[in-house]
């Protein structure tokens, strides 16, 4: 993407920051083929129903004739009515989504965070028609989204919406990362309560993330950033060796976060 | 070890935060097992209400529950607040503000979604209101239209030879001599169907797709929208040069003027709409930014959008199963027909809507 940005950040009348992250070109590309697909197969589906009827029904001498006739002006209107009503239909039925994009987590959004009004809907769809340009190629739509900040195409903009990547986020396990068999720290209260009154609430974020994730980091990382977080640690407060013996500089540290967490409220 | 402050040595730790700034000393860090394990069957209960909702989102939900989910939504922010302020726990700030972003999409909706759309209101009311209110982008697509007209009559009025220039494959029937065609078609025996309603129903999705141009095509500033209007007014003015010079000009108004008096007016107003999007474009006169601007038209041109479908729907109705029709003892008909469609559709357009002039107290 050049020049755009990869999240939209909402501030809630209530004060709270969120962020959603904006789907890639690529994963709407993705999202559109399948799209293409639905949309062939469906007019193909009903060109082929028809085409049945009016087979069907040819022998007989009235209704033949008028399904020969009716029947061919029928496919030509519904094939346009299928290709232009499906992304609106879907995106109303399902809150944003079409089936592609409900297959690669896509889904359209209001720019402010909030959900899909029907006047938005149908704007971005009957703007597919000018982002669809030249012919099928989608070109005019796509250097748009390449060169817009929030990857909109022409019928986002004229629309106010965007498409976001729908990020499931499971409960996270808490007790995992603050799990410490025993912490030899909280054998001294009073050095513990001097420790958490000396470390900011960032520094305590930046140890519980490093705890949080010490297991994606590569060996070498992981020794160096536990090293100069346990070296900190010390500075701020310094445990004498009775209960510092033997602890490894990680080990130090998950001491630490336990004890500025776990203990914050004892 | 401390320095004078008492906050102990930062720079380390800053190093490996660039962004953060160290706050003056505060050291109140949340209890967080104590923190999740108090609040998390609120998250629950707040997750389990979006999923309903999104399992049935036309489901209109008790005073009671409506209740408690803003309830639910506001304790989950201020959890998210106090999480990220007091916490750095980034696997729960990531859970809880996925789980607010979408409480706060269902929560706050969209602005003026939630007024009822009653049809009766809006064909007598809406439609021809917003129609008058932005007459002057009608106006100009009219004219690019007619002149157009002008100029494909006048091109062709100077060089016969041009009109197969300006007539494009799909319509290669036109290629052939007025007179021709009128001798054949009134000899042609009643016969409904013989591809006409085939060609009808292709006549509607072009003059649809058409109108949805002329409006989108605004978005390029309008020159391709006026460009669009002219081009079609070319191929009009040919036509008409063509039919009215060799004589056929009753068949050519009992054809055209049964449909064509709902069909062109759609396509000025597809123009029109085009229009309202290249001013919007432009931005003139105001200095709201461009989604701004967009979310205050975005409603007109909707209006004009579904008035501009109504129209094509009927003007093809009306091609399918009258102007493809040609007996000569018709004619008048057709064309009486197509004339007071006309003028109910000037009138509608005019004076439908307007509110009534408020009479004074005696």
């Amino acid at each position: 993407m050049l020049g755009n940005t990869t999240s939209l950040e909402v501030r809630t009348p209530e004060g709270v920051t969120f962020t959603v992250p904006i789907a890639s070109p690529f994963s709407r590309c993705m999202a559109l083929a399948i799209d293409f697909a639905v949309v062939i197969a469906l007019t193909m589906l009903v060109s082929q129903v028809i085409a049945i009827l009016q087979i069907s029904v040819s022998a007989i001498p009235v209704i033949g004739d008028l399904l020969s006739d009716f029947g061919t002006a029928m496919i030509v209107l519904l094939q346009f009515l299928v290709a232009t009503l499906y992304g609106m239909i879907a995106e109303w039925l399902w809150g944003g989504q079409t089936l592609g994009k409900r297959v690669f987590k896509l889904r359209v959004i209001d720019e402010r965070g909030l959900s899909l009004g029907l006047k938005q809907i149908v704007i971005r769809n009957l703007f597919r028609f000018l982002d669809i340009l030249p012919s099928t190629f989608y070109l005019l739509g796509g250097i748009c989204c390449l060169f817009t900040k929030r990857c909109q195409r022409m019928g986002d903009i004229a629309a106010g919406t965007l498409v976001i990547r729908e990020v499931e986020v499971p409960a996270p396990e808490f007790s995992e990362a603050m799990t410490v068999e025993e912490n030899s720290f909280a054998r001294l209260p009073h050095l513990e309560a001097r420790l958490r009154r000396h470390t900011s609430p960032e520094e305590a974020r930046i140890a519980l993330d490093a705890v949080a994730r010490r297991n994606e980091l590569n060996p070498d990382c992981r020794l160096q950033l536990f090293s100069q977080l346990a070296d900190h640690f010390r500075e701020i407060t310094e445990f004498p060796e009775e209960v510092t013996i033997g602890l490894s500089d990680e080990q130090y540290v998950r001491n630490a976060v336990d004890s500025l967490y776990r203990r914050a409220s004892a | 070890m401390h320095d004078s402050t008492g906050l102990g040595p930062k720079k380390s730790l800053s190093s490996l935060n660039q962004g953060a700034t160290l706050p003056i000393l505060c050291s109140v860090i949340l209890d967080l097992d104590k923190f999740i394990a108090k609040e998390q069957p609120f998250w629950d209960e707040l997750s389990g209400l979006l999923r309903a909702r999104t399992e049935d989102p036309n489901r209109k939900p008790p005073l009671e529950e409506a209740q408690r989910f803003f309830y639910l939504y506001q304790r989950t922010s201020s959890d998210l607040v106090k999480l990220k302020t007091f916490a750095g726990e980034v696997e729960t700030a990531q859970f809880l503000e996925r789980l607010v972003a979408r409480a706060y999409s269902h929560l706050h909706g969209n602005g003026g979604e939630s007024v009822p759309f009653r049809p009766w209101d809006w064909f007598w009311r809406t439609f021809p209101n917003t129609f008058r209110r932005h007459w002057l982008a009608f106006v100009i697509s009219f004219l690019a239209f007619w002149v157009g007209a002008g100029f494909g009559a006048a091109a062709i009025g100077m060089n016969y030879d041009l009109k197969s220039d300006f007539i494009p494959p799909q319509f290669s029937h036109l290629n052939e001599k007025p007179s021709k065609r009128v001798e054949r078609e009134e000899k042609q025996d009643f016969d409904a169907f013989q591809g006409r309603h085939t060609f009808s129903s292709q006549l509607m999705v072009n003059n649809t797709k058409v109108t949805i141009f002329a409006m989108v095509l605004g978005f390029l500033w309008g020159i391709f929208t006026l460009v669009l209007l002219f081009y079609n007014g070319t191929l009009i003015g040919v036509v008409m040069f063509d039919y009215i010079a060799d004589g056929q000009g009753v068949f050519l108004t009992a054809w055209l003027l049964p449909h064509g008096s709902f069909e062109l007016p759609a396509i000025f107003i597809g123009g029109q709409a085009g229009l309202i999007i290249a001013r919007t474009m432009f931005g003139w006169g105001t200095n709201l930014k461009l989604r701004q601007r967009f979310s205050r038209i975005r409603g007109d041109l909707l209006t004009l959008v579904g008035g501009a479908a109504l129209l094509l729907v009927w003007a093809g109705i009306i091609e399918s199963f009258l102007s493809q029709y040609h007996a000569p003892q018709f004619y008048p008909w057709k064309i009486a027909f197509g004339s007071l469609q006309l003028c109910a559709l000037l009138l509608y357009l005019t004076f439908c809507g307007r509110k009534r002039p408020v009479r004074e107290a005696a």
